[in-house]
């Protein structure tokens, strides 16, 4: 089934000129390898569409059940040159928790809240 | 430790310095200075600091006034060397291109219109002016992790290659850098039950000679110390986790263990680091062009139509009048401004909507006539409209960060220890 990748992980996202990182927790251990397979770069690429201009790069923390995602060219130029609202990028976190992931029933029993 | 310095921060303390040849510091840490140094001196409690911005003496003179003032004996460190602005031809000369780490593109291209630049310095400088009996360092361009980083090696007498210690104060560093953004700001989890964020405790690293650090913050403070908040600050600005890149290591962010050694107690260890490089990262601002942004309110009904109509006829008249920009951006706050398309389409009884337009260029006489095409569609525009009581939109120069590499023997710290 599809869930929101809200129900399974938090996420915390900031910029590197105009790279935007995003980093994807898990919200407990158990659903890290759910991230792991289903939150590919492919994916996040896609999910970014008409946002993400550049490559996404992803990069893995299994220490501390996180995913470290690297989106390229997202931010008009970045810093001061960025005419956004969001220049630093700060609520691409929250806009990546909004993709949908396919999940089996019982990961899905085994959901948060 | 006091973190001062955002990316762009040189430039406008280039600015105030040439206007005035006292000034190019971090004004607010003066009179911070007068409110904690009295408790400072009483409990030997230490600061280091990278207030020094373009003019570290100028700081450390005004901090030294300070201390006179209230009678008290304070030794200075200044730590200087980081400013290469008036050696940027040298070294282009020389072949050292200062390309940028971002875009690949040489110095040369920017070069009449750089207004700063400077070198990231790491913990060393700073750990010599504490090994020298300074209670007060200040820094120019130090890093932020540096700041942390260089009174565990005064304390414990880590040795310049013990990797796995000194990438373990970088990381504490990397924690406490943005203070309350680890101990309950800004934290995404659980974010309805975190206590008391008005009055939030800063994050403290209380270290250990071994290399390991707990994460914790003063009793009866707001906020909260917890594994899921300290892992959100882990990953604030990450790049690549396994280095992290400062002067004086490489730390590796998939060595970091976690535990709970109480409440508002967080263990970190099994840090690892690795040698630093060859290079330290230069912080250059340069000028480039004028920037404005121009808002209006749209209400009920058809908020959104209003708005996407109103820029239309906004776009229009910037074309008719022949105005060249570099970038025109229209964002509808209350719609899409930060999730794009992601967002959805709102509904049709969504009650405002936030108009939002920007335009950048190098021309200044052209935004300067975009500024004055805003008001104007108040009365000639779609209707319901408001949110202009602040006036015609600013003309900002922008000064753009250009961050590039330095081979390390081109960049000699200098120490020094000023009495007050």
């Amino acid at each position: 089934m599809k869930v929101q990748l809200a129900k399974l992980a938090h996420a915390r996202s900031g910029d590197k000129g105009d790279t935007a990182n995003i980093g994807l927790i898990a919200l407990h251990d158990e659903l890290y390898p759910v991230l792991v397979r289903e939150v590919t770069a492919e994916r996040v690429k896609q999910h970014f569409k008409g946002i993400c201009h550049g490559d996404v790069e992803r990069f893995e923390l299994p220490n501390l059940g996180a995913l470290n995602f690297l989106l390229h060219e997202s931010l008009g130029g970045g810093g001061t040159l960025s005419l956004m609202t969001d220049a630093q990028g700060k609520t691409f976190s929250t806009a990546l928790l909004r993709m949908e992931i396919e999940v089996t029933d019982q990961e899905a029993a085994n959901l948060p809240g | 430790m006091l973190d001062y310095l955002a990316e762009v921060t040189m430039s406008i303390m280039q600015k105030q310095k040439a206007r005035d040849p006292n000034a190019g510091y971090a004004k607010d840490f003066v009179p911070l200075m007068r409110r904690i140094l009295p408790a400072c001196a009483e409990r030997g409690i230490k600061v280091t600091a990278n207030a020094g911005g373009v003019n570290v003496r100028g700081c450390a003179d005004a901090v030294i006034s300070v201390a006179r003032e209230l009678g008290l004996d304070v030794r200075i460190g200044i730590v200087t060397g980081d400013d290469i602005m008036s050696r940027i031809d040298e070294l282009l000369e020389r072949g050292i291109e200062l390309r940028n780490m971002d875009t690949g593109a040489p110095l040369s291209t920017v070069r009449d219109r750089i207004q700063s630049a400077n070198a990231y310095l790491g913990a060393w400088p700073m750990v010599d002016a504490l090994k020298q009996g300074a209670q007060i360092v200040i820094t120019g361009r130090a890093t932020d992790t540096g700041l942390t980083l260089a009174p565990m090696i005064h304390e414990f007498g880590w040795s310049n290659n013990d990797w796995n210690r000194l990438a373990a104060g970088t990381i504490a560093g990397h924690i406490i850098e943005c203070g309350a953004q680890a101990s309950g700001g800004n934290c995404q989890y659980e974010w309805r039950s975190i206590p008391n964020l008005a009055d939030v405790g800063f994050p403290i690293v209380e270290a250990s000679p071994d290399g390991t650090f707990v994460v914790t913050k003063h009793e009866r403070t707001g906020g909260w110390i917890i594994i899921p908040g300290v892992k959100e600050q882990l990953v604030y600005e990450m790049g690549d986790p396994h280095e992290y890149i400062t002067p004086d290591c490489v730390a590796d962010f998939t060595t970091i263990r976690l535990e709970y050694e109480g409440r508002d107690r967080v263990r970190v260890y099994g840090i690892e680091g690795r040698p630093a490089t060859e290079f330290l990262k230069v912080s250059i601002s340069y000028s480039a062009g004028f920037k404005a942004v121009g808002t209006l309110v749209y209400s009920w009904p058809d908020a959104y139509d209003k708005a996407q109509a109103a820029d239309r006829i906004l776009r229009a008249r910037l074309d008719r009048l022949g105005l060249k920009f570099e970038q025109v951006l229209t964002e509808f706050v209350g719609v899409s401004a930060t999730h794009g398309p992601l967002a959805g389409r709102p509904g049709a009884d969504i009650p405002e909507v936030q108009l939002r337009v920007g335009v950048r260029g190098p021309d200044r006489s052209a935004i300067e006539r975009f500024t004055k095409e805003i008001a104007p569609l108040i009365l000639t525009g779609p209707p319901a409209v408001t949110g202009f009581a602040g006036g015609r939109p600013k003309v900002e120069e922008i000064v753009a960060y250009w961050p590039a590499l330095i081979p390390k023997e081109e960049i000699t710290p200098v120490v020094e220890v000023l009495e007050t």
